[in-house]
């Protein structure tokens, strides 16, 4: 059920995105932020101006109309970093901290693991890792991974 | 164009010189770099993004081309960071241009890159050039200043991330190596009274085949011989009994001590480490260490550690003597020997992965305990005791769960090294009979040789254990060196100033913040002179105790520096440097003991007429000769009541006593009612005087008396003057005033809401 918002949106020349609210005033550099960016990241993004203030809420992006879906899907996607690990190549040693060589959906990469309590459980199987910057990485099965990955991830947990 | 004066820098990453020298001209200069390790897309790749001094250059992914952007007027290069990631934009006046990802890790060269960019562009437009901002020489990592004598900075040090060597058990020979003497003794004492021990069987061949046999064969026993062989195995058990207890207790005695040391070290370390350490740490789980690590580890030395030592020397001295007796019947005993040892290898990687994985899960049950317990009144209030019972019977399942897969392999491994041991016994009986079939040996040599191997599997059983045991202090030592390898984030200089004196004048020059991911404050540029008293004004979240904090130096700065009397606080001894300040909190903590000793805790000599002047000038003197044993009353946890009015009195007490130049009042006076806080503000004005004063208060009513206002918006400063002048500016400090004056309560939770909001998308 598309309900047509009552602001308009579109991306300046800075790669800025605009909201021009009823009043017709425009608000630069709007960001779109998940509520529930682990539990449930479709549901609930709110707009929301550079001072923190919200301007819009999305209960669902399917109630978009496309053009906006897509702009807010764009942005979402160029601010979302969360790679997922596929493969553990080698860690430096079970001792924190080290350094883990992981294959994830983005590529290869090599990240930090501080302490083992940077090991979030989200559910019995998956698993959320907080590199030394901060940076999140999923392991959203650890059961589906290969043997020699499991193995290693399984010194950590 | 005249000769720009930056020096250019010559170490690119080598993968990637020679691309990039073939893209430049032949007089031309790199001024800065950085490699940028993401994609726009946000997928892992590389890339490089080059400052020379004509142009801005940038390849993404080796053989790529290169793109070019020539200084023009209007170029503008930024950055900000989202989450852990970097986002470096390039505009001119209509658009943006192109814009580049990186982690995080790259974030400081990023800033270098854009600094440098800056004064390229400003040279380029103006022809002149800006003076470097500082007279001292900066680190070229982090761009920390170095103190004048120290080529190597201080900050990057501590950030080098090594990780422990496996060989942790090992590592207690730290700890081991004041006891080196007694320890040699115990040593030689174990030799002894094992070679006592191992003198019976051997009497047993003589006695078998001197005595018992002959008389089976019809002579009559030598009455002497019996005697002295009999006599042997009597001088032979008392002595090994001797021997065996002057070395258990020597050995004890020095495990204890060892173990003491660990447990006091491991303390005195922890109290060292920053904040950040004790923020991301929960309480169970370092209890837990410190406690029961610490006594496992003494368990196992005293114990476990000393049996297994005794059963080595046991069985290289019995191998000796059978090789000795037969060498034949030797190597059939031994042979089952490196099978154990082999098997035991076999289990040792899964029992100790397995067993460090029980230490966790038990941290983990403490956990519960630790956030269950203190917060009782909430659960009792919402009614969830059911819940927060599920939740332990959760972490006890998953305990038990863990626990019998360890066991699975645990229960198989003595079960089998018996087998083993019936099975090594056989073959000897097997062999043996043989031989004495063949009259190569004498039925006492046989006895002999069961006699020993009998002890000898016994050993290697009991040995076995010591894979478990060995694994679980090696868990444990590896949790105890977490702690003791974790340098604190606030480094101790390696080359300290001292400052005996401080007048007090604090200069904070381009400080930043970062926590985790989120910069909390940037580029705070602040002097206060001594005496001087600063109101830090903010809506909860814009970094007021944040930088209290690095004042404070319970965190070091990310970027920028901080000075007192015009010396970075970093290069100063933290416990000298800290003496100097004077802390009162929202929530005064006070420790178990008594007023008195609550009052001296920062300066432990006081007298007592040092402690009453401090009480009275906090206005504490006379409630304290109100209570039943008046300064000599005890409090904290399990002592007196005291309201938080008095509570904090004590604390300004405290402060007052340390006579500290730069003075801090973290809301001091929030948590407590209006006519307290009056109570409390004239205990306050006391201590105010000629200190530098750094307030926070959330009612501005309170810092009217301050010299200058800062008003701090989102980790920045945004307003600066004393009350008339902001209110006079209509500006920030106006509003949060109006909103607190009307008494419009619900607005300011509001706007505090708001604030704390994870700041998106910050630009820098």
């Amino acid at each position: 059920m598309n309900q047509s918002p009552r602001y308009r949106l579109n991306r300046n020349t800075f790669g800025r995105l605009v909201l021009t609210d009823e009043a017709g005033v425009a608000h630069e550099a709007i960001v779109p932020v998940r509520s529930f960016p682990i539990s449930n990241p479709s549901q609930g993004i709110a707009l929301v101006d550079s001072h923190g203030h919200e301007l819009g809420w999305i209960e669902h992006l399917t109630d978009l109309p496309e053009d906006y879906r897509a702009l807010i899907e764009s942005e979402l996607a160029s601010r979302e970093f969360m790679p997922e690990i596929n493969k553990l190549l080698k860690v430096s040693s079970f001792i924190t901290p080290s350094t883990w060589q992981v294959e994830t959906d983005r590529g290869e990469a090599t990240f930090v693991l501080k302490g083992e309590e940077d090991i979030r459980r989200l559910s019995v199987t998956s698993l959320l890792i907080a590199d030394s910057h901060g940076i999140h990485f999923l392991i959203r099965d650890r059961l589906t991974l290969d043997r020699h990955s499991r193995k290693l991830l399984d010194h950590f947990l | 164009m005249s000769q720009n004066p930056y020096s250019p820098v010559t170490n690119l990453p080598s993968s990637w010189s020679e691309s990039l020298t073939a893209q430049l001209s032949e007089d031309e200069n790199i001024f800065a770099w950085v490699e940028i390790d993401l994609d726009i897309q946000l997928q892992f790749s590389s890339g490089l993004v080059v400052v020379t001094d004509r142009r801005l250059l940038a390849s993404m992914s080796h053989g790529e081309t290169w793109q070019e952007w020539p200084f023009q007027p209007g170029l503008k290069l930024t950055q900000r960071d989202y989450a852990g990631v970097g986002n470096l934009e390039l505009f001119d006046t209509n658009e943006r241009l192109t814009h580049w990802r990186y982690r995080l890790g790259g974030d400081l060269s990023v800033s270098r890159l854009i600094a440098s960019f800056d004064q390229q562009i400003d040279f380029h437009v103006t022809g002149k050039f800006s003076a470097p901002s500082y007279e001292h020489k900066q680190c070229p990592t982090c761009a920390a200043i170095l103190p004048i004598d120290q080529e190597e900075c201080p900050v990057c040090e501590k950030q080098a991330q090594t990780p422990p060597s496996t060989w942790t058990i090992l590592r207690l020979w730290r700890f081991a190596k004041p006891y080196k003497g007694r320890l040699l003794i115990g040593f030689l004492l174990t030799l002894c009274s094992t070679a006592a021990t191992l003198v019976p069987p051997y009497l047993t061949m003589p006695l078998m085949d001197n005595v018992l046999i002959p008389y089976q064969n019809g002579q009559p026993i030598d009455k002497d011989l019996v005697t002295m062989y009999l006599s042997g195995l009597l001088g032979a058990a008392i002595v090994a009994w001797i021997l065996g207890w002057a070395r258990t207790y020597m050995l004890a005695l020095v495990s204890e001590r060892i173990g003491a040391d660990l447990r006091t070290t491991t303390y005195a370390h922890l109290l060292n480490l920053s904040q950040e350490y004790f923020g991301g740490k929960r309480t169970g789980d370092l209890m837990a260490r410190i406690g029961a690590e610490t006594d496992r580890i003494n368990l196992f030395l005293s114990l476990h550690l000393l049996d297994f030592a005794t059963d080595v020397i046991m069985i290289a001295m019995t191998a000796i003597i059978l090789i000795s007796i037969n060498p034949w019947l030797a190597l059939v005993t031994l042979v089952p020997l490196p099978i154990i040892a082999w098997l035991i290898h076999l289990v040792r990687d899964r029992l100790r992965i397995g067993f460090e994985k029980v230490d966790r899960i038990w941290a983990e049950v403490n956990n519960v305990l630790a956030d269950t317990i203190p917060g009782i009144r909430v659960v009792k209030a919402f009614a969830q005791e059911k819940r927060e019972a599920a939740r332990f019977y959760a972490a006890n399942q998953r305990n038990l769960q863990i626990n019998d897969r360890v066991n699975r392999v645990w229960s198989l491994f003595t079960p089998t090294v018996t087998l083993l041991t019936e099975i090594g016994l056989l073959v000897v009986w097997v062999f043996g009979i043989w031989q004495i079939a063949k009259d190569e040996i004498s039925v006492g040599v046989l006895t002999a040789f069961l006699a020993y191997i009998g002890r000898f599997y016994i050993r290697l059983d009991s040995m076995s254990r010591i894979v478990s045991v060995t694994q679980k202090a090696a868990a444990g030592t590896k949790r105890i060196f977490d702690i003791l390898d974790h340098v604190s984030s606030v480094p101790e200089s390696t080359n300290p100033v001292h400052l005996p004196t401080v007048k007090g004048k604090i200069e904070l020059r381009n400080v930043g913040f970062r926590y985790g991911t989120r910069s909390i404050t940037r580029d705070i540029n602040l002097t206060i002179q001594p005496g001087e008293m600063i109101g830090l004004v903010g809506h909860s979240g814009s970094g007021k105790s944040t930088l209290v904090n690095l004042i404070c130096r319970f965190y070091d700065v990310s970027e920028g520096i901080i000075l007192i009397d015009g010396q970075d606080i970093r290069s100063l001894p933290i416990a000298e440097y800290r003496k100097h300040i004077g802390l009162v909190l929202q929530e005064p903590f006070l420790f178990f003991g008594t007023i008195a000793e609550n009052i001296a805790y920062g300066k432990p000599d006081a007298t007592h007429a040092e402690i009453v002047a401090a009480a009275r000038a906090a206005h504490a003197h006379e409630f304290i000769l109100r209570l039943p044993h008046g300064y000599d009353s005890l409090v904290g946890e399990r002592g007196q009541a005291l309201s938080g009015g008095e509570r904090q009195r004590i604390s300004i007490a405290r402060a007052l006593l340390i006579d500290p130049r730069i003075l801090i009042l973290d809301e001091a006076t929030s948590s407590v009612d209006t006519t307290t806080e009056k109570d409390i503000q004239k205990a306050l004005d006391n201590l105010v005087r000629g200190r530098t004063t750094i307030a926070i208060a959330h009612r501005l009513s309170t810092l009217r008396e301050a010299n200058r206002l800062i008003v701090l918006d989102r980790g920045r400063i945004v307003e600066v003057g004393n009350h008339a002048e902001l209110m006079a500016r209509e500006g920030f400090y106006h509003r949060l005033y109006q909103a607190q004056a009307r008494n419009v309560d619900t607005e300011d939770r509001a706007l505090e809401a708001a604030a704390e909001h994870s700041v998106a998308g910050d630009l820098k």
